[in-house]
């Protein structure tokens, strides 16, 4: 007995440019707000954008984006709709936005069905929004998407960045691509997620602010490309560090 | 249509099985579809037939359905998956991610939507026979 929907997986991703896993072993941190912004900034830089939200027991990008009234359309496949410019998928459109209660087996399933029937068709990105941890999805990425790059995201908290250094450290036993770490919710200036992020030999990518503001940014696009985590994420495509 | 995506993974997986095989013809694939994603044979059958690439054109493709078992894992109970039970909605939903059963359908004892989808989730591939 074979599971024929792996085998498509890469061929379904294989027009897209660029797949990049938002990803931190510690919730709360941003994943959701950065890699929400980050596919928003880049496709009003011109590229092709997708936003795929893989937190299936938690999704937010949808409140983020404000992802009202749109459904994804079938035609040999899934094709995402088209919001704020992004194709965007989560798994909301089949949940209707009600408890999905899954256990690791279910969130396995259902990101594979996700992944080899969801056309993408020709990206310059997909910007993935990830749940916290080195759990399911992370593994199942690693093991069935040929080009991924992971972008991680921490506090300045040590509770955050000890979680963050665990997953560097898998990821680079298994070789999968770091871009680097960007430290958001800075309250001071410290230095040392900077300094930590260089001892492990990887890029330090941006230090963002907390902004009290950014609630009131929580489903206006406008708002949200105003504030100065927007600021800094635009800094960060300019830099051409990703 | 989703069948037509399906058929494409599996024509793709069945073409990577003959190759590690040295099938030089594929004539016979078996596969199997669960109750829960309720596939419809009939599209799946014509996309399969459409997507034929040359070493299967001789290829016969057997579709089998199997009932979808549901385990309760807080009371032990176990059931039948029926279709008929669900809103139009509800049904594509689980006929396109199956998982989201877990939102909409309960153990029918206890009411708890934590459990195990024994048999019969998706599509499967069987057996695959061909020709050196
Ligand atoms: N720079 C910031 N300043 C102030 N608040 C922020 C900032 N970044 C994120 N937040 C807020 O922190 C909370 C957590 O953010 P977000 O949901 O993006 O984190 P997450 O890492 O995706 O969480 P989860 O692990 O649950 O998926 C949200 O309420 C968000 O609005
Ligand atoms: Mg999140
Ligand atoms: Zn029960």
């Amino acid at each position: 007995m074979v599971d024929p929907r792996t085998t498509i997986i890469n061929e379904r991703l294989k027009r897209i440019s660029r797949i990049i896993a938002v990803s931190s072993g510690k919730g709360g941190v941003g994943k959701s707000i950065v890699a929400t912004t980050l596919a928003l900034t880049l496709s009003r830089s011109g590229y092709k954008v997708g936003l795929f939200d893989l937190d299936f027991t938690s999704p937010s990008t949808h409140l983020i984006l404000g992802a009202k009234d749109t459904q994804p359309k079938e035609d040999k496949g899934i094709i995402p709709p088209v919001v704020h410019g992004l194709a965007y998928m989560s798994l909301i459109y089949y949940s209707h936005d009600q408890a999905a209660p899954l256990r690791g087996i279910d969130t396995s399933n259902a990101l594979i069905e996700l992944l080899a029937v969801t056309q993408w068709g020709e990206l310059d990105f997909l910007i993935i929004d990830m749940p916290p941890g080195i759990g399911d999805a992370v593994l199942d990425l690693i093991r069935l998407v040929k080009r991924i790059d992971f972008l991680i995201v921490t506090t300045p908290s040590l509770l955050a960045f000890e979680t963050v250094r665990k997953q560097v450290a898998l990821l680079q036993s298994v070789k999968v691509p770091i871009i680097g770490i960007v430290e958001n919710m800075k309250m001071t200036n410290a230095a040392n997620v900077r300094a930590e992020t260089g001892k492990l030999g990887l890029k330090f990518l941006a230090e963002i602010p907390y902004d009290a503001k950014i609630e009131e940014a929580i489903g206006d696009e406008t708002k949200l490309l105003g504030t100065v985590l927007a600021k800094k994420i635009r800094q960060l495509i300019a830099s051409n560090a990703l | 249509m989703h069948e037509w995506t399906l058929a494409e993974a599996v024509i793709a997986t069945a073409q990577q099985i003959a190759e590690k095989e040295k099938l030089r013809e594929v004539k016979e694939v078996t596969i199997k579809v669960g109750e829960l994603q309720q596939v419809e044979k009939g599209i799946l059958q014509f996309a399969l037939s459409q997507l034929k690439p040359t070493n299967f054109k001789n290829a016969k493709f057997h579709i089998t359905r199997a009932k979808t078992t549901l385990k309760c894992r807080v009371c032990g109970n176990t059931w039948l998956f029926k279709k008929q039970k669900l809103d139009k909605d509800t049904a594509e939903a689980i006929h396109f991610i199956p998982e989201v059963a877990h939102t909409y359908i309960k153990c029918p004892k206890c009411g708890s939507p934590d459990f195990e989808i024994t048999e019969g989730r998706g599509i499967w591939l069987e057996s695959i026979k061909g020709a050196r």
